[in-house]
Order: structure tokens, then sequence, then C-alpha cells
């Protein structure tokens, strides 16, 4: 469904995107996870056509990003970073202005239009200004009008940065409800909670190179399943181990804080890269 | 009539903020036909006529620059650089012409709007002059020229700052000095020249003779669609682009 040969992204002096290859299969949930300025959104920016890869090919249900351009935007929807909403415009015009932009006929705007209101809980706000919108609100308006010309794939990214917790449920159950109606979906996130709850599979991205793909299951089995965390004196160190009870008897004599629990992604790109996603 | 959707979205905004615009439209000329006709220019004859009858077609050659280049510039600028509204077009399959003419026609209909305001505006003041078919085109064409700017300028500059350095330095300069308001009779023949080169004076220059019943300047009128094609087709070439 998306494919990644050899992309990369060279800017003046950095390269932000390093040789990425990637495959994703039709109907999964897909997340690029990283620390911020990993390079994920340089990649979706280039799997959206707002950016053009320095080299390399993408190939988006079978056509290829650099030639077969409008082909490709109908099969794409994309719910940027970037609270990009008209605010000038109500919730209900921000949805037809881009059915229109889409060709989408009078008719079937119209119905999907109230199809996603309802869709996004948001019916009874349809013809509130968008400016007044909480921040939430503007996300869920952003992926209904990712939805309305019924794409085949749909990029969000980094879908719930800056929101609490009760609209980070909403959207990962918008986004669960999505995917199971048949939508392939990549999003891009530097939350360790949302790469593993939500997404069938997971790429580890880090200065814009692909360090590890897997499901989170696989990943963590690639580190250990139980983790033992020591801080002494300040500074934390990790031991990894397969079952619970080899871990117990490590830490029994060990000295300082010690904690037991479950490996994370997390600790799965501590591992293999030195670094912590949120740093 | 893709365009028509960009041109559409503007419309409802321009719908909404009906009142704003009409008001803020009608303050800038009426000061002008204040100040510089009733105030300054009472007892003056210019080129042989009142110097409020010399200086009503540059007032709307003035407004109509001003009215669609900001309609168009800022809001684009900002929606480019700031909101990033901008990015729907890109990914949208809409094409780069279809984006600017839409725009382009939306500058221009704002700024026909605030001329014809103007117009209005010199009718109360009780000023005798001409208008004819020949003379809206004109304000048309120099509208859609100064918007056909207005995306150039949202496109190439990167900065809000630099923006209003833009203006300052371009936009507010050729208000003042394209034969708007003084005659250039009176010009040292170098600086002249220099007029010459601003879009502007031709519109000047054209609505004045029109409204004074003088011959037609064609030479002038014919410039500036020539130089409004030439705006136009920039500003799609770089409308759009990716990197």
């Amino acid at each position: 469904m998306i494919e990644l040969k050899g992309v990369t992204k060279r800017f003046k002096t950095v390269t932000a995107v390093d040789s990425v290859d990637l495959t994703i299969k039709k109907g999964e949930l897909f997340g690029l996870l990283g620390p911020n300025g990993a390079g994920k959104t340089t990649i979706i920016r280039m799997l959206t056509t707002l950016a053009l890869p320095s080299s390399g090919q993408i190939i988006i249900s079978g056509y290829d990003v650099k030639r077969e351009l409008t082909q490709v935007k109908a099969q794409i929807g994309v719910v940027p970073q970037h609270m990009n909403v008209d605010n000038e415009l109500t919730v209900w015009e921000n949805l037809e202005l881009h059915g229109r932009l889409y060709k989408m006929p009078k008719g079937k705007r119209l119905g999907r239009i109230e199809e996603l209101l309802e869709f996004i809980e948001m019916t009874d706000r349809a013809h509130d200004p968008c400016g007044i919108l909480s921040g939430g609100m503007k996300r869920r308006l952003m992926m209904a009008r990712a939805l309305l010309h019924e794409p085949k794939i749909l990029f969000l990214d980094e879908p719930t940065v800056g929101l609490d917790a009760h609209s980070r449920h909403k959207i990962w159950n918008l986004i669960r409800k999505m995917n199971e109606m048949d939508l392939t979906v990549l999003l891009t996130t530097h939350y360790i909670e949302e790469a593993e709850m939500l997404c069938h599979r997971v790429a580890l991205i880090d200065q814009g190179k692909l360090v590890k793909m897997g499901t989170p299951d696989e990943l963590k089995m690639q580190v250990g399943k139980i983790v033992v965390e020591q801080i002494c004196n300040g500074e934390v160190t990790y031991q990894f181990f397969s079952g619970r009870e080899a871990a117990a008897e490590y830490a029994a004599n060990l000295k300082g804080k010690v904690i037991i629990r479950e490996a994370n992604l997390e600790d799965v790109f501590v591992k293999l890269t030195k670094r912590k996603v949120g740093e | 009539m893709d365009w028509y959707t960009v041109f559409w979205k503007q419309w409802r905004i321009f719908k909404k903020r009906f009142w704003k615009i009409f008001s803020s439209s009608l303050v800038n000329p009426l000061l002008y036909l204040i100040v510089f006709g009733w105030g300054l220019g009472r007892n003056i004859q210019v080129e042989g006529g009142s110097y409020m009858q010399f200086v009503i077609p540059g007032i709307i050659a003035m407004t109509t620059m001003n009215t669609s280049y900001n309609a168009v510039a800022n809001p684009l600028n900002i929606s480019r650089i700031y909101y990033k509204t901008y990015e729907e077009y890109i990914i949208a399959p809409i094409s780069s012409f279809s984006v600017v003419l839409g725009e382009v026609l939306a500058g221009s209909g704002r700024g026909m709007f605030a001329g014809l305001i103007v117009l209005l505006l010199s009718f109360l003041f009780g000023v005798n002059f001409q208008i004819s078919p020949l003379f809206i085109l004109i304000m048309f064409v120099n509208s859609f020229l100064f918007a056909s700017l207005g995306v150039v300028a949202a496109m190439v500059i990167d900065s809000h700052e630099d923006m209003a350095m833009f203006s300052s330095f371009v936009i507010v300069p050729m208000a003042f000095l394209s034969n708007t308001f003084f005659s250039l009779q009176n010009v040292p023949e170098a600086v002249s020249y220099l007029i010459q080169i601003m879009p502007l004076t031709h519109t000047a220059k054209s609505l004045r003779a029109i409204s004074l019943g003088m011959p037609v300047p064609w030479v002038s009128i014919l410039i500036l669609p020539v130089i409004a094609v030439i705006l136009f087709i920039v500003a799609v070439r770089i409308t759009l682009r990716v990197e």
C-alpha cells in the first residue's frame, strides 16, 4: 500500500531523512515512533506531497508520488500536526471547502459531511466558527476533513500532541474506528503509549534513520520482557530479562532504589539508540 | 471551475465581514477626499480643472491598488506561514492556476468594491466627472494586476515583517508618487521617467483622461494588462510549489 525505497531528504545543512526503506500493508495501523526532530514529520510530508524526496522512491497504492501526483492525491487523507482549520469559517464551511476542493458532487458532499459530523460527534457544532473550538474539537474536525473524500490511506502527524487525556482517548477511538473501516493508517508520535496501544506495527525512527521495525511485542522481545531499573547515585541503569523470576533474582542483590516492571517501547528505544524518545 | 472553490471561500469570508470591510473601505478614501480635495485643494487649479476633479481618479487608482493587494497578500502570506491552511491547497488535487485565479479574482472583487465606494463618495461630494465602461475596465485590470502582485509577494516573502517592509518600500511610495496626487507637468525629467515605470501611474493617467473627457492614453491602457498577465503568470509558477 505504501512503499518507501531508499528515501532521503537533505536540507541545506542536515540530512533529515536518511535512506529509509519501509513497506506498509493494506489495512495496517502503522506508527512512526521517535523523538522530536527525528524526521517523522519530514517522512509524512514527503508521503503527502508536501515535500519532495532528495532521492529514493515513494509508491502509494501503486502510484509513484513523483510522476502520478494526481492519482496519489485522491488516495490519501492528511491530518497535519499544525491545527490548520480555517478559523474564519464554520465547521461546516471547512468541510464544504474541502469537499469542493476534491470535486465531490454536491449530493454526495452534503451527505458525507453530515455522516462525518456525526462520526466526530460534532453535529451540534456544525455552524460554530472554528475560532471558538477547543484543540480536541479542531483535531476531530481535521480528521473528518481528511476522511471526507473517502481516501484509502490516512496520514496523521502527531494526532494527539497538546491534548488532554480525555480528548486523547477520543482521538484514539476515532483512529481505531477508522482503521476498522478498512482504512490504512500511518501516524507519527513521540508518545510511547500511543504507539503501543494503537499501532499494529511500529518503526523506531532516530536521527533520520529507521532503527527497528516490528509489532510492539516483537520489539519488546528484542530487549527482554522484564526490566530491572536501578537508581543509584542519581544514575539509572537498566537490565533486561525474559522472565520475572530471573529478574527478581538479579534485583535481590542490588543496592539503591530498584524497580521491576514490564518493558515498553521506550526501553527498546533506549537500548537501541542510547537515547530516550522523550528527549 | 476549480478556481471558483477558492473564490467561494473568500466570498464567504467577505459576507461575514461585510460591515467591517465596508466601513474600512469608506474611511481611507473619505479622509483623502477631505484632506486633499476639500482641505488643501479647494482653490488649486490643476491641468485645467479643479483639484478635486484631478485627484479623484488618483484616489480610485490608489484605492483599487491598495485594497486588492492587501486583500490577497497578507491573508495568503499568513495562511502559508502561520496558519498553514494553504497546505490544504497543496495536498488537494487542484492546480496552481486555479488557486491563483480564485485568489486574484477575489482580490480584484475587493478592489472593485472599494473603488466603487470612492466613485459613490465622489458623486456625493458633487464632483463633476465622466465615467465609461473603459473606466470601469481599467479599474478592474488595475485590481487584477495588484492582486496578482499580492500573490507573488505572499509566496516569495517569508516573514510578516518583510511583508510590511515590501509594503512600505513598494506599495506606499507607489500610492503617493504615481501621478495620483500631483501632476507630472512640473516634475524633473529624470524623476518623471522613474514614475513612468510604476504601473499605477498608467492607471491614474488613464482614469484621469477618461474622467476629464480628454484623449485616451492608449499606450498606458495597453501596458496595464501586459503587466497584469506577466505578474499572474509569475504567481501561477510559484504557487503550490514544493521542495
